[in-house]
Order: structure tokens, then sequence, then C-alpha cells
């Protein structure tokens, strides 16, 4: 146990409630006798992006931030967010995570390997610094309670086992903060988040192939009228019509192949070949992924 | 309407958990200040929202940083305490009246808030506004924490009528939004003392202006007797070896560090008390100075003589920390360096986003198609500039959009039509005037007022083209199309940014326009005032041919599947967090998105 003050850290993505929940947690703290600091930072952040907040409790508290190292539980609403604030907590704390997994758009932009750069849910993760790792699906529990939204008092249940206060002071803090005319469901939530069973891991799916190479476009410039369909619909920003109306590719190596520009061109003037005939038809591009 | 308070009854709750912003107008309040007015800024915004709903104290946005403090040196002047409350950032739109402010000095108490965000969470820079107070000549009040925000706001009215001047009170981030324990006291009830006419005071001609500069000088003479004074200059711990100064929540992080150290924590930064400071540093071997951002207390040090240690220990750039004052400290041999901290495993950025159903979405999706030049401006739509959209070109101040737009057309430099986006909140604070240039110099550019009814960005603030003020009443809502045309644009256009095609025309004959153009686009906010949450859509895993389309927008609710087609990723969309504005639908070539209704019905 460190000496003075002890800390705790709420991590989700905006929209997740985590700055009430970290309300919440200070409150009960302050219930039960402690000084307390909280401090987040929002903003910006609302928009989707990443939010933390930090807790400290103790008999005076001077920084509100949690050092790293030092925390004694995480609380992480998302996977993702479980392992980016993961260097806060101490060796032997706790880590209390949703399984809830908040895909990015961001993650889903590599059109070559068609990975999407996402953590994989894995409870052994923090096996290496002798972390409690508690995963839960707090959502099922709330959606079998009755209302997904009291999501968040099922993991500060499981979150008030790593400290030590009396549930009153927890209880109390749900009652007084959450909307008016939701305090039994969430105080329900709470409780069962004491006794939450340890989630199940969904099986990791398959893995695509991959990037082939990058399709050829060719376009038949006497059929072409410059009407411009098909540089407006192209996902990949792949061709331009240039001042004078004439189609030009002004990013080959871009082109996955969707057919978008060949399917809407009402002169059948564009032909997608894919990569396989690329031997065939001639091309200075080269297949860099197929090594 | 100003009216006196009666007096208050004693709070029943007396120790709460408050945030600084929160204990900020606190303070405030319980030093009977009349009139609260602001323009919203992160981290500052929850100051005057804290206390909107006061019927005792006339809380009210501005149009802008400076208005709001024209409005308060007014109230001042009139006799009633006035809390005028900004970003760091809006204190540079303010530092006209400002400077000046401390020329004519107050009526009744008149101080400001500048909430500095140091680590530019959600700012465009992390300038130090302490050296405001330097530049004005006016006292300078740094609180570390949120009981500090409470006492340090209400004690700035009384020096700030003691010595006949505005007072600066400075926080950063991890004061505005750190919640910690105040104590409440009761509210002073203040008279409204009334404006008494003096021109020599209040008039500030050359003649009258002239004879204020000495007063000005004076004064700070004065405010450097009381601070050596002071009880804001506090003294912590014991020892010789050294000795720590600090200011704001740096303190802290050094009690955090060091928590027996010696320390002159200094509650009033400018002026510095620095007989006490001679007194201090004489009596310690090694002196250190950890203060967040500028080495502002430092270098006055160094130029009273004081050997001090600072920023080549502590950076001068972000955010302090424990952790980055234990750096500091165990590069000067004085700690340890802290337990070795195993680095996460890698994971996904998060960067902000646009949110599902973003109005300002669809113009920036047109303006790439359209390989607009986009000069951009301060607020969510700055989100533009990241990835997908990547369809922003510039971003400095709020209200530079359109000034660098004619600027950029002048050049003749810009290898497209150029166009400035710029928000409503935005627009009313500092864009009608380069509206006005852009008329004025026959620019050949299109403006595009983003106009979502609100102050988006800072979490939903009215302005006055909402038609309701922060108290919740009715106002005469500005007409933006009447203005734009009063200003003399002849091509203003009214769009639906859902309307893809028409948005993609509007503004093909806007930039196609000579001379300056205006596209408004009318679609509300997604978030503020009301939640706009429409049935959502879904794809038909079978119908969807991969083609990424609806991904170019960026919409947080369309994401990879584990289907492909032709070895590309088939995409799903989350129904708890599409608002159904139809953006996909429309970019779907093969129709593969549907209403969710529909779906069930069809798979029925």
């Amino acid at each position: 146990m460190p000496e003075g003050s002890r800390g705790l850290l709420l991590a989700g993505v905006g929209g997740q409630g985590v700055i009430l929940a970290s309300m919440i947690v200070a409150d009960a703290l302050m219930r039960a006798g402690h000084d307390v600091k909280q401090s987040e930072v929002h903003g910006m952040a609302q928009r989707g992006g990443s939010v933390f907040s930090h807790i400290r409790w103790g008999e005076r508290v001077d920084s509100p931030l949690v050092p790293l190292g030092s925390a004694e539980v995480l609380a992480a609403f998302e996977w993702a967010e479980a392992v980016r604030w993961v260097e806060y907590v101490r060796d032997g704390g706790a880590v209390v995570a949703d399984i809830r997994t908040i895909v990015p758009p961001g993650a889903c932009t590599d059109r070559r390997s068609w990975l999407r750069r996402y953590p994989g849910i894995d409870g052994e993760l923090f096996d290496s610094r002798h972390l409690k790792t508690r995963l839960i699906d707090a959502t099922a529990t709330a959606t079998d309670l009755g209302n997904v939204r009291a999501a968040n008092s099922v993991i500060l249940g499981t979150v008030a086992a790593f400290i030590d206060i009396d549930d009153v002071h927890w209880e109390a803090a749900i009652a007084d903060l959450v909307p008016a005319g939701t305090e039994k469901i969430n105080l329900a939530a709470f409780r069962a988040g004491r006794q939450v069973a340890e989630a199940r891991v969904p099986d990791a799916a398959q893995d695509p192939d991959g990037f082939s190479g990058p399709h050829e476009i060719e376009i038949r410039h006497d059929w072409c009228k410059g009407c411009d369909i098909c540089s407006r619909v192209c996902p990949e920003y792949c061709l331009a019509v240039d001042v004078d109306g004439k189609l030009t590719i002004v990013d080959p190596e871009a082109c996955t192949g969707c057919r978008l520009c060949e399917i809407l061109c009402p002169d059948f003037a564009i032909d997608i070949h894919a990569p396989r005939e690329l031997a065939v038809v001639g091309t200075n591009t080269t297949n860099e992924s197929s090594a | 309407m100003i009216t006196a308070p009666t007096a208050s009854k004693a709070d029943e709750v007396t120790r709460v958990l408050m945030s600084g912003n929160e204990a900020v107008a606190r303070g405030a309040v319980e030093a009977g200040v009349l009139v609260a007015v602001g323009y919203p800024g992160t981290p500052s915004t929850e100051i005057l929202e804290s206390i909107a709903n006061r019927d005792d104290i006339d809380v009210r946005w501005s149009p802008n940083e400076k208005v709001a403090l024209d409005v308060g040196l007014g109230a001042s002047l009139g006799g009633v305490r006035a809390l005028v409350t900004m970003k760091h950032v809006g204190l540079n739109v303010a530092a006209d009246t400002f400077m000046t402010a401390a020329y004519t000095g107050v009526g009744a108490g008149l101080v400001v808030i500048s909430a500095d965000d140091p680590g530019m969470h959600s700012s465009q820079n992390e300038q130090d506004n302490r050296a405001y107070a330097r530049m004005a000549a006016v006292p300078l009040l740094e609180p570390s924490d949120s009981a500090e925000a409470k006492a340090y706001t209400a004690l700035a009215f009384e020096i700030s009528e003691t010595f006949d001047t505005p007072v600066l009170v400075r926080t950063t981030t991890r004061v505005s939004h750190n919640r910690g324990l105040v104590e409440l006291a009761e509210r002073l009830d203040r008279p409204v003392l009334g404006f008494t006419k003096n021109p020599a005071k209040y008039v500030m001609i050359p003649g009258n202006a002239r004879r204020r500069r000495p007063v000005v000088l004076k004064r700070l003479d004065d405010m450097r007797d009381y601070v050596e004074e002071s009880p804001l200059t506090e003294a912590f711990g014991s020892g010789t070896d050294f000795g720590v100064i600090t200011s704001g929540i740096a303190h802290h992080y050094v009690r955090e560090v060091l928590p027996d150290a010696r320390i002159l924590k200094l509650g009033m930064s400018y002026p510095l008390p620095m007989e006490r400071i001679r007194r201090f540093a004489d009596s310690v071997d090694r002196l250190f100075v950890v203060e967040e951002l500028d080495p502002y207390v430092e270098n006055d040090l160094r130029a009273a003589g004081i050997d001090v240690e600072g920023k080549s220990l502590f950076p001068q750039i972000g955010e302090l920390s424990p952790d980055v004052v234990r750096a500091g400290f165990a590069e000067a041999g004085l700690v340890s360096k802290g337990i070795p901290i195993v680095a996460a495993p890698s994971t996904v950025t998060r960067p902000p986003l646009m949110c599902p159903g973003c109005p300002h979405t669809p113009p920036f999706l047109a303006l790439k198609r359209l390989g607009a030049v986009v000069t951009g401006d301060i607020g969510c739509y700055t989100l533009a500039a990241l990835e997908p959209l990547s369809s922003m070109d510039t971003c400095v101040a709020m209200g530079s959009s359109i000034g660098m737009a004619v600027g950029m057309a002048a050049s003749g430099g810009a290898d497209g039509p150029v166009v400035a986006t710029i928000g409503d909140s935005t627009f009313l604070h500092s864009g009608v005037a380069a509206l006005a240039d852009a008329v004025y110099a026959h620019a050949n550019i299109t403006v595009l007022i983003l106009d979502n009814g609100t102050t988006a960005m800072t979490g939903g603030q009215e302005h006055p083209g909402t038609g309701v003020t922060l108290q919740g009443t009715a106002a005469t809502p500005v007409d933006l199309v009447a203005m734009c045309t009063a200003v003399g644009v002849k091509d203003v256009k009214v769009i639906d940014p859902y309307d893809l095609a028409a948005t993609y025309g509007a503004l093909g004959d806007a930039i196609s326009h000579a001379g300056p153009s205006v596209v408004i686009t009318n679609r509300p906010c997604v978030e503020a005032p009301m939640k706009v949450r429409d049935t959502p859509f879904t794809v038909l895993a079978e119908a969807c041919t991969a083609c990424q389309a609806c991904m170019t927008p960026g919409c947080p609710s369309i994401v990879w599947s584990d289907e492909l087609f032709e070895g590309r990723r088939k995409v799903v969309i989350d129904p708890i967090t599409c608002t159904g504005c139809t953006l996909c639908v429309q970019l779907c070539p093969p129709r593969a998105i549907v209403l969710v209704n529909t779906a069930e019905v069809s798979h029925a």
C-alpha cells in the first residue's frame, strides 16, 4: 500500500459517463471522511475522444493527479482505454475493465491490410505486472437488470471491492448524483457489480487476407466527357478532372477495386483490373505488401 | 436587471465538493457579485453556468470576451461588483479594454478570471497569461485548488476596491476542472453604489490618461507593500538545504514529491513579495522555482539578483504533474527517480471526432471534393482538419477564417477556390467585421457559416443568435442572412447540410461567383440544446459491396464488420449512436443502408 494519498483512475470514451461516475466515487470518498480531489479534462475530449478522470483520497490530498504507477485501481469503461491507462496502476493493483469495445473510425482506415488497429481483449495482458484484472460485461448485467444505462454503476460495484469504504457511502453518493428516477436501477446495478461474474471474452474474428496490390484503373479517354461523376464518388480520392475537363489518375496506388467509378460511369470509359491481371497489362506499380 | 440581493439564508451543507470553476463562481457569489459575464471557453465555461440559475445575480454570455469585459467594467463603474470570465486566449480579445481599465480603475470590485490551458487540452496555444498582469500593472492571484479558488476570488474583490484596480485571477485546467472540498460561507449583501461621474478618471483621452499613468505605477508600489504582509504568501516545511517557490497547481505537485520541503507559496504572483522572497532565498542553500509554463517568477528573481534554479529542471512546455516535478528534482539530486514505469501495451489512438450526425460534416466532404483552400476557425468544425475529412488548411484564432481568406485570395497563391468556414457563435464573436472587409475588398471568397444554433465546442452555450439568454429568458436573435446582406454580400444562400446534393450544388455555385459569397447551413447541433435522435440506420450485409464510400465522412457510428467482400471490409452501423442523419445513405451506391425498422421488416 503506498504511503499518503491513494489514487484511482477512471477511463472511457466521450459520452460514456466517465465524469459522472468519477463524481460519484469522489462523493463516496468524501462521505467516508476522506479529503478528496478529482481532476478531469473535458472540452475537445468529449467528441468521441479518450476521457479520463483522476481521483485521489486520504487524510490530506495534494496533487489531484495520480502519479504514474501508483493507482490502486483503474476502472476502464472500454477495453482499449484499459490498455491505454494501465501504466498508472501500481504493481499488484487492480484493473476493472468492461469488455465493451468502442472501435474508433480511425482504427478502420488501413485499406491495405484491412486490419482493425484495436487491441484484442486479453485477461492475461497485465499478468506480468501482477495486476488483479477483473473483466466484466457491465452492459449485459445492466441490460439484464432492465436498463443498459446503469452499466456504469455495475462497474462502480466491482471497483468498490478494491476501495476500503463502507457501502453506505457508495449508495448515498449514487442515490444523490444519478439522474432523478434512476436511483433504484443504479443501486441495483451497483449491488450486482459487487458480485458480477467474470466476463466470457468473445473469440477473436478471423483476420482478412489483406491487400493484394492496387487495382489498375484504365481510362478510355476518347469515351470520357469529363462529367466528374467518377472522381466525386471515389472513396480513395484516386481520380480528378483537371481544368481542361480531362480525367486523370492522381493516386493510382490507393485503388482498392471497389469499382464504383466503373459501375457509375455513364460512358463506360473506365475499367478496373484486379492486381492479378497487372502482370498481363503491365504497370510500373509494385506490390509491396504481398511479399 | 440588477436587483440588490436580500440577506441570504445560511446554507445547510457547509463542506461540499466543488470544481475550481464552481468555486470561483461561489467566491463571487459570497462576495456579493451582482453582474457575472463572459464568453465560453475551455476550461472557464462552467464558472458562469454554475450560477446561471441564481435570480440575485445578472449572469450572461457576451458575444466575445472584449464585450464581456466592457460589460463588467461598465457594471463596476455603475457601482456593483462584477465578475468577468474567459479562457486564456479570450484575454487577448479583451486585452484592449483590460490595459486601459487598469487606468480607469473600478467603481465596485472588478475581477477578471483567465483560465489558462497548459498542455493545450482544448486550445490553439498555451500562452501564460500571468504576463498580462505585468503588462497592465494589475494584481495577479493564482489559486491552487478549489478551496483557494473560492477564497481568492472573494478576496480579489476586496483587493480590487482597496487599490482601485481590476484584479486578474489566473487558474489552469488542473484547478478549473479539479474537484475538491470547499467550505461555504454566506453571501455578502452589497448595495448598488451608483455611478459617480469622474471624467478625469473614466474618460481616457490623452490628457486624462497621462495623469492616470503615474497613479497606476504608484498603485503598484502600494500593492508591493501589501503583498509583503499578505496572508496570500504562505510558508511551509522546514530545513535550510533548499527551498522551493511555488504558485498555483505546481505547489501541490511539489508537496506531493517533497512533503516536508521548505516552500514559499505565492498566492499573489504579481507584484511579487520581493523582500519576503529575498529573506527566504537567504535562508536556504539552494533555491528552486516550480511554475507551470513560462519562467515568469524565475525571471523576476534573476532580475532582482537572486540565484535560482527553475526552467533548467522543469519544462516550459505543457502541464506539470507529480511525475514531471519528480523528474526535475531527481535531476537536481534531491529525490530518487521513482519507480520505473512499465510502458502500457500499444493501443488504438482515439482523437476527438465530429459527432455522428454532425451537420458540419457534409459541407467539408463537399469542400474536399471541390478542392477548396479552406481557412478554418475555432469550433467543433476544426476537427474537419483531421482524417478522413482532411479539409481544413488553417486554424489560428477566433474569427480569423474570414480575414485570412481575404488575404489568401489577395495573394493569388491558392491553387483552388478560397473558402472561409466559421461557426455561428464564432461569426458573432469576431467574424462580422471581417465579412465587412471581404465586401469592402471585393474579395473572391466564399464564407461558409456553419450555423448549428449553439456554441457547440464548449458544450452548447447560448449566444446572440440563439434567441435565448444564459439565464433562460427570451432574446431577439440576430438574423444572420439579414446581417450578411446588410454588410453588402449580394450572394447569400441558406442550405440544409443534410442534403448532400444541395450542399455540393450551393458551394459549387458560390465558389464560381465573383466577389464574396455566403453559404449558411441551418441544421441544429445534434447534442445541444437538445439531443437529435432520429430512427437509426443499419447496413444490409448482403447488399454491402465494401466500397468504403460511407467511410469518407469519418462518422464514428460506422466501423468495419468481420465480413468481407472481394477482400475488403464491409461496414456496420452502431444503432445506439446513429442519429439517423442520412448522410451515409446518400453516399451508399448499392443502397445497402436502410432504416433499422425497415431492415427488421425485410428480414421478418
